[in-house]
């Protein structure tokens, strides 16, 4: 029964580390950090209306996600207000409507805390499922799209005088980012969804000579960093969420370091 | 007349109450060397970002034939160090190509030595050189050029131009360039377009050096000096500078008339100081 619940938890987190690797990469290359806590923080408002009409609160999360990212590319079309106070407003108000939303939400003890800083370890096989589907969906649009996007990302200018749909490829991308972020808050939580994705794919930096040995190794640090913050919770005792985020950055700090041995990599 | 490549008809841009696109009309066609030339802020860019489709424009339209394929070259392209990237990967950045073919446009360019540097470590001239190579493994039949040699030294620009000109020699493609002087324009060009956010005039060189509103807009004493390279070196320079094969001091190029001296001494003074020192 223990082990159950221990090997659910390190599926899921490895799956959801796998995923993230590639979907991180570009957030650091776009610098779309505050993208993603913007993402993350709009998946609070899902789970209140998920309780509230009654649905499945990961299809709440998802939905709020995807539909925050459409709020802000449509926001992003003007140039009177700056994306950043966008992405801010976005973030703070749909954190702020989430949190009145579960103040009406009767008869429920609602767990904020798991939301926060997400429930590894009361993972379900349903969880895992949604992962696996959800998340191989994610990465198979990311590897139909890399080469486009990831000329988009060096250079808009080269993509769209190659013919490239550069607004096409952006929208595609926060969908995706939305659906990836969506799965991810029941594993390690609204405030450190961002860490996940960004942290491993930093480390990796050091090592890579090309996006893609980045992006590829973005999801072995992160599923590294999963596995060793497990293990940390476990035998410590410590919240699982804020282990995992703790070993990656803990990984960032070694790879950090050791950098001047791979000064090659430039 | 073959329809043109590509063609904007009537643009009209303003940023905010700022007209930057004011009625433009230009098209170009196959085989065509069109230099841009324009002051700084004179909406050069804009006006080639508009006909790229990458700036909607208020009004007017682009219309580009089909199968169009382009060669973009920007004004400088920053890659990012958070993005680890080597030139190869660089080169195969819209389309796939053989690690062969990679070094065989390198080459073409004179940097070859470079496919496995990482792209931020590049000089100015290596980062054109590179981005001239990644335009020309696209096999395009219309090159874009945004002030190719900025960041370049002097030598390294005349030798940048002779090497756009045998890449259109070779693909027998178009070429567009921007330029905010006349001080560099391709021996072959058969077009000059003086732009200030609408086309001020157009048409040979020398056409429009003679032009009263070319003279008024760079001022007469600008305006005469006015050099062509036609490119003619006796010897050619390396990638660091250095020259390959016989320098003689007879330096054979045509830098048209009134400022002959001035700027040819300067060309000679740069050759010979800037060996090895284009990094």
């Amino acid at each position: 029964m223990i082990d159950d619940f221990l090997m659910r938890a390190v599926l899921g987190g490895v799956l959801l580390a796998l995923v993230c690797g590639p979907f991180g990469a570009f957030i650091v290359w776009r610098r779309m950090a505050f993208f993603g806590d913007m993402l993350s923080h709009s998946a609070l408002l899902g789970v209140a209306l998920g309780l509230l009409i009654g649905v499945d609160v990961r299809i709440g999360m998802i939905a709020t996600c995807l539909a925050a990212a459409l709020i802000l590319a449509f926001g992003q079309r003007q140039s009177r207000i700056g994306n950043d106070t966008v992405l801010g407003m976005l973030a703070h108000s749909t954190l702020a409507l989430g949190m009145v939303a579960l103040a009406f939400v009767q008869g429920v003890a609602v767990d904020i805390m798991a939301y926060l800083f997400g429930d590894i370890l009361a993972v379900t096989m349903g969880d895992i499922w949604l992962l696996a589907g959800g998340g191989t969906f994610a990465i198979a649009v990311l590897v139909w799209m890399w080469r486009p996007l990831l000329a988009l990302t060096v250079s808009p200018e080269i993509a769209a005088a190659e013919n490239i749909p550069v607004e096409r490829l952006r929208l595609i991308f926060m969908l995706l980012m939305a659906l990836v972020i969506g799965m991810a808050i029941k594993i390690v939580g609204v405030l450190l969804i961002t860490a996940l994705l960004i942290v491993p794919a930093a480390s990796a930096r050091f090592f890579a000579r090309t996006p893609e040995q980045m992006a590829i190794g973005a999801g072995l640090f992160g599923a590294a960093s999963v596995l060793a913050g497990i293990a940390l919770s476990w035998h410590v005792d410590t919240p699982a969420g804020p282990s995992i985020v703790i070993s990656a950055a803990g990984l960032f700090v070694l790879t950090a370091g050791l950098s001047p041995v791979f000064k090659r990599a430039g | 007349m073959t329809a043109p490549l590509i063609e904007g008809r009537d643009l009209i841009l303003s940023f905010g109450s700022e007209r930057v696109l004011d009625q433009v009309s230009i098209s170009i066609r196959a085989g065509e060397i069109i230099t841009l030339i324009g002051p700084n802020g004179a909406g050069k860019s804009t006006l080639v970002k508009t006909l790229l489709g990458l700036q909607k424009p208020d009004s007017g339209n682009v219309v580009r034939k089909s199968g169009l394929r382009i060669g973009y070259v920007p004004q400088k392209l920053a890659i990012d160090q958070v993005l680890p990237m080597t030139v190869k990967r660089f080169l195969t950045l819209t389309r796939s190509a053989r690690r062969s073919e990679c070094a065989h446009v390198l080459t073409e360019v004179g940097a070859a030595h470079v496919i496995d540097a990482q792209m931020g470590q590049l000089s100015g001239g290596e980062t054109q050189r590179v981005m001239l190579a990644r335009a020309l493994l696209l096999r395009p039949n219309l090159l874009v050029l945004d002030e190719p040699t900025q960041g370049v030294d002097v030598s390294g620009q005349a030798e940048l131009y002779r090497l756009i000109d045998n890449i259109r020699g070779e693909l027998n493609c178009a070429v567009l360039m921007i330029s905010h002087d006349l001080h560099l324009v391709m021996a072959k060009t058969n077009k000059v377009v003086c732009f200030n956010r609408h086309v001020c005039c157009s048409g040979q060189p020398e056409t429009v050096r003679q032009h009263p509103e070319y003279r008024s807009l760079f001022g007469v004493r600008e305006a005469d000096a006015i050099g062509i390279y036609t490119h003619e070196h006796d010897h050619e320079h390396d990638l660091s500078g250095h020259v390959v094969g016989g320098c003689g001091h007879d330096h054979s190029h045509d830098h048209d008339g009134h400022h002959h001296h001035t700027h040819s001494n300067n060309y000679e003074h740069t050759t010979n100081a800037v060996a090895g020192a284009d990094k």
